[in-house]
């Protein structure tokens, strides 16, 4: 043992710094290995074969043409599937390949292999298939009242005979927003020589893909591995396999390193959707305007397989009032199952479609009574110790919704318009509008979301610690989607041990155990508190051990002095600590929807400014004012390029996007005709937090993903009726809902 | 046919059997797959480089039109050890998260500086605007540029 004067050093880079991160340098100078760009010597590519019909029977189906084109090797289809038929997941109901029949436009026929991408496009022309058309099931409510469905939801809470002084009605619509993540579905999968395979493919949660995987090969689930890769965003559409299970059959079969790339096009249907919404509701209020009964009727168009949609209805039904007290509630919730392509995962999970409806109703209320939107909200601020408005689960955790409130009134006004430069106007340098037609609108949108897993999930996250001399390393197969998870386990890990060297290994399923999914804005809670207890138990073991009272990137320390080095500490046995971690305990609900289904929730409060131009049917989305419920803030920068971003995607789907369906067909498949926010379309956006501790979880930090994309949404739809004084029912909400209103 | 062109400074053969864009050829021919595929339509910008002085999507570019032209890709604008100063200030403001857009941001950006070292927000703004991120909500970019141009001597 030693004894020093070295001065203990305060590390770097630890919780509320902000440090820059490490895969920052490779993207900027286009070193980063996304999937896409991966490469095996003599690999193969493949295609894929997909329907051209939301609903048909296939009459025939010869690959033989297919292996007459040169450079063919393989050719796949459901026949060729050894294992399990299906995959999903939840349930494994989607076939691997279409099983004699298509369900939707795109679903998935053949695979061809071969030499280059062009010849297995080749192959895919080539395939000889015919198709008896059938009458396809594409209107949700048609698919409600025969009863196709994957899911009903009841939530049935306190007295539906009560009645309020005031009562408002609505009927509201949410089109179909596509994540349009830049980077498209794309893997490698490579044999291992001894009958199993390695997989790097697009993923946000590889233990769930290598769940659905290896039953379809009917190996051994240590046969296959699937390794995080690199990742051109997700917000959900990386959730669902798509091209997994086809890459494992090729490379087992063949022998051969196996690629798929889509193209943007094929992406539009190689993933799932956020779900399009119809929506009925009835609130009935005081004099005060506080909530008194409010009674709901939901369909979700679910697609032709499940997907996460049991999860998204249920989230819609358990969110379907908002952040607001209310103790008689009543909703029916349907997802829908119809002929069209599959919707799951998208950024705020049912969430999104019913905040629009419900602060649409919230603004109505205000309107009736004469009262400002913020003030009604606030009267009915729901808060700990709270019952939840829908499942009645007494609110434990943090709950600011009224300081949210109160902090975005408090936020200055964005500046008039006082330009008649074309850039500053709706339409932009279209030079279209005339300053003097625009009106300026202002809306508000308040809105709740869970995080984590809940009803009963077993929701939990595997990290292990390895210390040696030169400092930390953190295994997770926790996947970064860009959002920055790789600063936070970081910066968790210093805090705690204080050394500044952390690296962070993305390890795939044959190592480590699963982190869960990156979505559900639960990473930074899951294996955020992962590491952040893991480093904390090593902390302590490695104290206990030494006699010491501190550990540092020097070693542990006694009383101010140095006691031994941390390379000693690593010489004289492995250093490592490997926990799971889980949230508190959920359940899942009675048949009226009543129970403990939640581990925590995070409100946020946005205010929309809009100039619209009422004739032409424009719209500038001027400043977004967000104030977000963050727990504790780990990262201000990390957090801030999440609400930000969120944010622009509310304010997508509130003004701009939608998939277009012609009888199960997608019309836009293409970013030519499904239009993204660009430079020019975002909006100046204003950021403040409230930091109310979360019961668990790192520090009292709380996920920040999905918040912002719910509340942007319905604030840009209320500023824009505030502009133009009409009732708009729907988003997006395009020109010609405008003009006319 | 056979196409010789300078790119990033370097004399470069490549194979070309007929439509194949620039894109397709600087990724899956010469080892350069900094420029992303995101579109292949001209909308996103993730592909953009600077060919014979002017910014383009590259993935709208026929290879086989490139004979005796000089092309730069991101790989050409900066190094891992030392970077373009738009490529610092980007990383600097976090204006980086899954990155797919960014080799684009930079040869746009790094371009637009070349011409105007000082934009204004607004000139900066109208130059990217073809340009798509999905992640950041353009506000950490905005502010990286912005700053870029007001510190720029």
């Amino acid at each position: 043992m030693t004894t020093s004067p070295i001065t203990r050093k305060r590390v770097r880079g630890g919780v509320g710094d902000s440090p820059l991160r490490i895969d920052g340098i490779p993207k900027v100078t286009g070193n980063f290995a996304y999937a896409s760009d991966l490469y095996a010597d003599g690999m193969l590519w493949a295609a894929t074969l997909r329907s051209p019909h939301a609903r048909a029977r296939i009459t025939k189906l010869d690959t033989a043409p297919a292996y007459a084109v040169g450079g063919v090797v393989l050719v796949l289809t459901q026949e060729d599937v050894v294992g399990r038929p299906g995959f999903g997941m939840h349930v494994p109901d989607q076939p691997v390949f279409a099983d004699g029949e298509c369900n939707y436009w795109g679903e998935p026929i053949a695979v061809v292999v071969a030499s280059d991408l062009p010849t297995a496009k080749l192959g895919v022309e080539a395939i000889d298939v015919e198709f008896e058309e059938l009458e396809p099931l594409t209107d949700m409510e048609e698919a409600d009242a025969r009863d196709s469905q994957t899911r009903r939801m009841k939530i049935r809470r306190g007295d539906r005979d009560v009645e309020g002084a005031v009562v408002v009605e609505g009927y509201y619509e949410v089109g179909q927003q596509d994540q349009a993540p830049l980077g498209n579905e794309a893997g490698l999968a490579i044999p291992d020589g001894d009958g199993g395979v390695d997989l790097y493919a697009v993923s946000q949660w590889v233990h769930s893909d290598h769940w659905q995987i290896y039953p379809c090969l009917d190996i051994e689930p240590e046969q296959v591995r699937c390794h995080p890769v690199g990742m051109g965003g997700a917000f959900g559409a990386r959730e669902d396999v798509s091209m997994h299970i086809h890459l494992c059959m090729a490379a087992l079969r063949t022998g051969r390193p196996i690629k798929m790339m889509y193209d943007r096009a094929e992406s539009f249907v190689g993933h799932v959707h956020r779900h399009p919404a119809r929506m009925w509701y009835r609130h009935e209020a005081d004099n005060q305007g506080r909530l008194v009964k409010v009674e709901a009727r939901l369909i979700l168009d679910g697609g032709a397989y499940e997907s996460s949609s049991n999860a998204v209805i249920a989230n819609a039904a358990y969110f379907a009032v908002g952040p607001y007290r209310c103790d008689n509630v009543f909703v029916d919730a349907v997802a829908a199952k119809t002929n069209n392509p599959p919707a799951g995962a998208m950024r705020g999970f049912g969430g999104v479609q019913t905040a629009f409806a419900h602060e649409s109703q919230m603004d109505k209320l205000a309107a009736e009574l004469g009262l400002d939107p913020l003030e009604i909200r606030l009267r009915n601020a729901l808060g700990r110790g709270d019952a939840l408005n829908t499942s009645g689960q007494l609110i434990e955790g943090s709950l600011p919704t009224a300081e949210l409130i109160n902090e975005l009134d408090a936020m200055p006004l964005a500046e008039p318009l006082d330009s008649d430069d074309a850039r500053h106007l709706p339409g932009g340098t279209g030079l279209t509008t005339d300053p003097r037609h625009v009106r300026r609108g202002v809306g508000y949108g308040v809105t709740l979301k869970n995080l984590a897993f809940s009803e009963a999930f077993d929701d939990y996250s595997d990290v292990r610690i390895v210390l040696s001399p030169i400092g930390v390393e953190v295994y997770t197969a926790a996947a970064e989607v860009g959002q920055g998870m790789v600063t936070i386990i970081q910066q968790l890990a210093r805090e705690v041990l204080q050394i500044e060297q952390v690296a962070v290994v993305w390890a795939d399923t044959g190592v480590i155990g699963s982190a869960g999914s990156t979505s559900a804005s639960r990473q930074t809670q899951m294996t955020g508190g992962a590491t952040h207890q893991c480093a904390i138990e090593l902390r302590e073991q490695i104290l206990a051990e030494f006699g010491g009272d501190d550990l540092s990137g020097e070693g542990v320390w006694k009383d101010g002095e140095l006691i031994v080095t941390l390379h000693e500490v690593c010489e004289s046995g492995p250093r490592e600590h490997e926990i799971r971690y889980r949230h508190p305990e959920t359940f899942a609900t009675d048949e009226n929807g009543q129970g403990d289904a939640h581990p925590a929730w995070a409100v946020a409060a946005h205010r929309a400014v809009v100039d619209v131009d009422p004739e032409l049917g424009l719209v500038r989305v001027v400043q977004i004012d967000a104030v977000h419920d963050v727990g504790r803030l780990l990262n201000p920068v990390a957090a801030l390029g999440q609400i930000e971003g969120g944010t622009l995607q509310g304010v997508g789907l509130a003004t701009l996007e939608e998939l277009v369906l012609d009888r199960g067909v997608i019309k836009n498949a293409n970013f030519t005709d499904y239009l993204l926010p660009t430079f020019l379309d975002a909006p100046h956006v204003e950021v403040k937090w409230v930091e109310e501790p979360e019961r668990w979880g790192p520090l009292g930090a709380k996920g920040i993903g999905e918040p912002p994309t719910i509340s942007a949404g319905p604030a840009v739809a209320a500023a824009i009726r505030n502009a133009i004084g009409a009732d708009l029912i729907r988003v997006p909400i395009l020109p010609q809902h405008i003009v006319g209103a | 046919m056979i196409v010789s062109f300078t790119v990033n400074g370097e004399e470069r053969i490549a194979n070309v059997s007929g439509p194949e864009s620039l894109l397709t050829v600087l990724r899956e021919e010469l080892g350069l797959p900094g420029s992303k595929n995101a579109c292949e339509q001209g909308e996103c910008g993730s592909c953009a480089v600077v060919l014979d002085g002017a910014v383009v999507t590259s993935c709208l570019v026929m290879a086989a039109d490139c004979e005796g032209s000089e092309v730069t890709t991101v790989e050409g604008i900066g190094s891992d050890r030392e970077l373009h100063a738009v490529q610092q200030a980007l990383l600097d403001h976090g204006a980086v998260q899954c990155g797919f857009c960014t080799p684009g941001f930079v040869v746009t950006a790094a371009h637009l500086f070349e011409e105007n070292p000082h934009p204004s927000s607004d000139e900066i703004k109208e130059a990217l605007s073809g340009n798509i991120c999905r992640c950041t909500g353009y506000g950490a970019i905005a502010r990286a540029l912005e700053e870029l141009a007001e510190g720029t001597a």
